[in-house]
């Protein structure tokens, strides 16, 4: 499950796990902001950015064959937008298109994979993001294992009865089997979350999640950060000024 | 001495207007543990979140003197600390101590503060160097003593553990009976493990559709309703 793997690759102890996780953030939104303002000269640019990430990751003790292919997750998406671009007659801006989101996933990804989700939270918290969100997005980060576990309840429950994927002898059947796992995922979640709130409740909770972390920002995250937003405009620059 | 929580003519209907509770009277004195027992559905859960303001029906409810009521609500989650059945509910923060942090947090208490009690309660329940985990990494019985830390690092008067033993072994069991043994406060057991109770409580509570039907001495409570044959069963095991 990727949330797994990326959770174990966040509890990590490179230097670049180390830095305050707005320094992070601030460096990936201007990573994000250089490429996607980038036209000229796209696919020199995003071979820079390409290997910007990738020493990131190499430098972080990433895997870097894992970390690829975990960012492959956007393509599919927009491979939708390449076709429509495609058939609109313009398949630059379809190529365009997909190296800077697959550039971008993997920047996301870079930062995620260093930064343990609380950290990454707070950070965000300390830079205004609304509350309410950052809560829904612990919960969901949270009970995705709890869900993914009870899903493979649920297909190892089916199995023991014989059911495969492969005994349906139609699409519709298929779709039918699925659709009705699916719901009763959704009723078990639904369940889930009642109880959930209610264990909240007991403990005291009003609202307002306070966490045991305090952020530091240090003189090597200014240095960092200063390094990581140098390192993208320098390199857009220095390949657009090429002759 | 005033009890620590008293009951009078408490009912409960559910939103659908299924009939929960029927007028239930109960007291705790300080020290005790109870037992509540009772078939599946008989109103020992809907009973136990009544008594810190997690439902709310009729009747009075009064917890250390203090009536449970939305304004006393704070104190009252502070004085009555519920483990619930499944910990999966219960533990949903990234590591281990910033769950056992949780409460404290929630009642107003400094992070270093929040962070010394919940270490002293992951401490108390023998899972201290567990506390950089994630939750979902520890065992069942892990997760139920972390549950249990979460609700000690509130420093309540009274603990409700529903159905404490569920998905635990018998080792498991066993080590929580002893962790429970040693914990001061007042208890209140909802289970069917007639044999924990026996082992735990000095009093069992009957629950039947909706209402006490007998309270008394555990023994005599699984005799007169025919919950002896686990006590006999357990007996007849090697």
């Amino acid at each position: 499950m990727h949330h797994v793997v990326l959770e174990r690759w966040s509890r990590g102890a490179s230097v670049l796990h180390r830095r305050d996780p707005r320094a992070k953030l601030a460096a990936l939104v201007v990573f994000l902001i250089v490429l996607a303002t980038a036209h000229r000269d796209l696919a020199a640019v995003g071979a820079a950015m390409f290997l910007l990430l990738a020493g990131a990751l190499v430098w972080a003790r990433i895997p870097l064959a894992g970390a690829l292919a975990r960012a492959a997750v956007v393509l599919p998406f927009s491979l939708l937008f390449v076709g429509v671009c495609w058939l609109a007659g313009d398949p630059a801006r379809g190529a365009a298109l997909l190296l800077k989101s697959y550039l971008s996933a993997l920047a996301v990804l870079t930062v995620v994979s260093t930064t343990p989700l609380p950290l990454l939270l707070r950070g965000m918290e300390s830079v205004g993001a609304p509350r309410f969100l950052l809560m829904v997005a612990q919960f969901l980060y949270r009970y995705l294992f709890v869900i993914s576990e009870e899903a493979q309840h649920m297909s190892k429950a089916a199995a023991s009865r014989g059911a495969t994927l492969r005994g349906a002898t139609s699409g519709s059947e298929r779709f039918h089997a699925a659709a009705g796992a699916l719901a009763v995922l959704f009723a078990r979640s639904y369940g889930r979350a009642e109880d959930i709130h209610r264990a909240m409740l007991a403990r005291g909770f009003l609202g307002r999640f306070r966490t045991l972390h305090t952020l530091r920002f240090g003189r090597a995250d200014g240095v960092f950060l200063a390094l990581a937003v140098l390192a993208p405009v320098a390199l857009r620059a220095a390949i657009e000024r090429m002759p | 001495m005033a009890p620590l929580v008293e009951v009078r003519n408490l009912r409960f209907r559910y939103e659908d207007g299924t009939p929960a509770l029927n007028g239930v009277d109960f007291r705790l004195e300080a020290g005790e543990t109870v037992a509540l027992l009772g078939p599946n559905g008989s109103g020992k859960t809907t009973f136990v979140m009544h008594l810190n303001g997690l439902l709310e029906g009729e009747g009075a409810v009064e917890v250390c003197g203090l009536p449970v009521e939305k304004r006393n609500l704070a104190a009252i989650r502070r004085k009555v600390g519920i483990v619930f059945q499944d910990s999966e509910s219960q533990l949903f923060m990234p590591t281990v101590l910033e769950d056992v942090a949780f409460g404290p947090l929630n009642l107003g208490m400094s992070r270093e503060r929040a962070e010394e009690v919940a270490r002293a309660a992951l401490e108390t329940v023998g899972m201290g160097a567990a506390a950089g985990r994630p939750p979902y990494h520890l065992s069942a019985g892990e997760k139920k003593k972390v549950a249990i830390a979460g609700i000690l690092a509130m420093e309540p008067e009274v603990l409700v553990l529903d159905e404490p033993t569920t998905f635990l072994d018998p080792p498991g069991q066993r080590a929580l009976a002893g962790l429970l043994n040693h914990l001061p406060q007042a208890k209140i057991l909802v289970t069917h493990d007639v044999p924990f109770a026996q082992s735990m409580c000095g009093r069992a509570v009957f629950f039947q559709n909706g209402a006490i039907a007998g309270q008394g001495p555990v023994e005599e409570i699984v005799v007169r309703f025919g919950w002896d044959f686990a006590l006999g069963w357990s007996k007849s095991r090697p």
